[in-house]
């Protein structure tokens, strides 16, 4: 079945959560950023302004945008259909995403996948998706 | 100090309504007292505790509905963690029968998403955005049922469950509502029909969800004493339990529902195991779901739910553990998206000896009813609450 893309909804602005705009100018710029504890040294998502670990203090890094399929399910009655899954970051946080440029029949849980940015709908931020590597 | 036994349910009432357009909220949520408080013999006047979620109308908690029904209380909660609150609330009910605060308590949950035409499962609801997590999920179209989806995607890739196991869940809620003149699918499904509907988000098919219903539900809750004096068979809390369940700051795990957490202090409070239950009612917005909570609850060993809920094992009469002999969210009804308060009526009924005499379970005297609210693919609250019949 071929690709049919959908459009990306947002809500808020990038203005929304000031503790989070660095997420959406790296995404602006194809960077997928994501925080690490300056004390535990782990890195989490989504973003916080503290560690969810530790309470520590974090700094923004570039993440290496490879990943696998955790699991993924795919909405057959929305139209068009999208896959919406968990990919874990070779940095080692779990992510919420869906699958874009792809055959969904084909998705399997442990494959390889790759960062892509898309923009969402009406002049919205860009955010990150994943596809097959 | 134990509050196993501080309280009793008294009262439980379900509207028989599935559909009702020419209702409001509130009027739904007043009639259900009404039905409730009727069953355990008090009145509005003996009410001074309220117990209430998300789904009562109003902006502020409990403030709008104890005005509608003009309730004077020394007490009131509006904990909202979904479908699981009344759950949580039987439990913040006991606590505060138990301290003192209240002497009758009254939980309500009404709701009409089928007369306004919400697609509940299907249609991402977009939500505040200052809510952390919302700017990072929303866009990804996190409706409900690709949030179970992936559950189950993940439990059969690490423990092979199949979709014909999921669909003895759909096959067990089915031959129960049979019974049931209120039910909205009355029809005793297969297997086959199962896993032959119409694929919603894989590996949920249209037969794994539950239904998309108006109505609600009431529950009576009061100290020993006052239970002792009401001409009504004793159905005594003997345990609860409630916890959430999230993605852990990334550390993402699917395989398991917050009934993992919830579940022990409610059993070491009760004093029993899992295989002393006679009746089982677990939330069931999917077949899934169901599955994953035997598991966690204790009913069976981790990733062996499949084998468990096969072959007819839930239906009454026939298997071990009979379960949701009302039909369920699967088969009856799921008022105001939120199927925890159902659970317990049905359970209440069973304990009674009042469910229907196809599917009472004899001498049920040990019950359980657990709560799952929000999503177990992103955060929810499992709340788990064991009954006695005295």
């Amino acid at each position: 079945m071929a690709y049919v893309a959908r459009k990306i909804p947002f809500v808020g602005t990038v203005d929304t959560n000031p503790e989070t705009k660095p997420f959406f100018e790296g995404a602006a710029a194809g960077k997928l950023m994501i925080r690490r504890c300056t004390s535990c040294k782990k890195a989490h998502w989504y973003p916080r302004a503290l560690c969810p670990f530790c309470f520590g203090d974090c700094d923004w890094e570039q993440a290496s945008g490879k990943a696998k399929i955790y699991t993924f399910s795919v909405m057959e009655r929305a139209n068009p259909p999208y896959a919406i899954g968990y990919v874990t970051l070779a940095e080692g946080p779990s992510v919420l995403t869906n699958f874009v440029d792809c055959d969904f029949k084909a998705l399997k849980i442990g494959q390889d996948v790759k960062v892509a940015f898309i923009q969402t709908e009406g002049e919205g931020p860009s955010l990150p998706f994943f596809t097959p590597a | 100090m134990s509050l196993r036994g501080a309280a009793y349910i008294v009262g439980a009432w379900e509207h028989p309504t599935r559909k009702a357009p020419d209702k409001s909220i509130a009027m739904l949520h007043a009639e259900c007292a009404k039905g409730a408080l009727a069953d355990a013999g008090l009145t509005k006047d003996d009410v001074d505790g309220y117990f209430c979620a998300g789904d009562a109308p109003g902006a502020l908690g409990p403030l709008s509905m104890v005005d509608y029904m003009n309730l004077k209380c020394r007490h009131v909660d509006s904990t909202d963690v979904g479908g699981s609150s009344y759950q949580v609330a039987v439990g913040h009910a006991m606590e505060a029968i138990a301290a003192g605060r209240c002497n009758v308590a009254l939980i309500t949950l009404s709701g009409r998403p089928r007369s306004e035409g919400q697609a509940t499962g299907t249609a991402p609801r977009p939500g505040n955005p200052a809510a952390p997590e919302m700017q990072f999920e929303f866009p990804y179209g996190p409706a409900t049922a690709n949030l179970y989806g992936m559950c189950a995607m993940r439990h059969m890739h690490e423990y092979g469950t199949t979709s014909e196991q999921l669909a003895w869940i759909k096959v067990a809620a089915s031959h129960h509502a049979q019974y049931n003149p209120n039910a909205m699918l009355r029809d005793v499904v297969t297997v086959e029909d199962v896993v032959n509907s119409p694929m919603v988000s894989s590996p949920l098919h249209r037969l794994d969800c539950c239904v998309i219903s108006d109505g609600g539900g009431a529950l009576v809750l009061t100290k020993p004493e006052i239970a002792k004096s009401l001409n009504r068979p004793k159905v005594k809390v003997i345990g609860v339990g409630e916890s959430p369940k999230h993605q852990m700051g990334g550390e993402v795990d699917l395989t398991y529902t917050a009934a993992r957490w919830s579940g022990p202090p409610a059993w070491e409070m009760a004093g029993i195991k899992p295989s002393d239950i006679k009746y089982a009612s677990i939330y069931d917005s999917f077949t899934i779901t169901v599955l994953m909570q035997l598991e966690d609850l204790g009913f069976c060993k981790k990733g062996e739910g499949g084998k468990f809920v096969a072959d007819g094992n839930l239906i009454s009469g026939v298997g071990k553990l009979p379960f949701n002999t009302d039909g369920g969210g699967l088969c009856s009804n799921h008022p105001a998206n939120r199927g925890g308060i159902t659970k317990i009526i049905e359970a209440v009924r069973q304990l009674r000896g009042e469910a229907h005499p196809a599917v009472q379970v004899p001498n049920c005297d040990l019950a359980i009813a657990h709560g799952t609210g929000g999503a177990l693919g992103t955060r929810h609250c499992g709340s788990t609450v064991i009954l006695e019949r005295e």
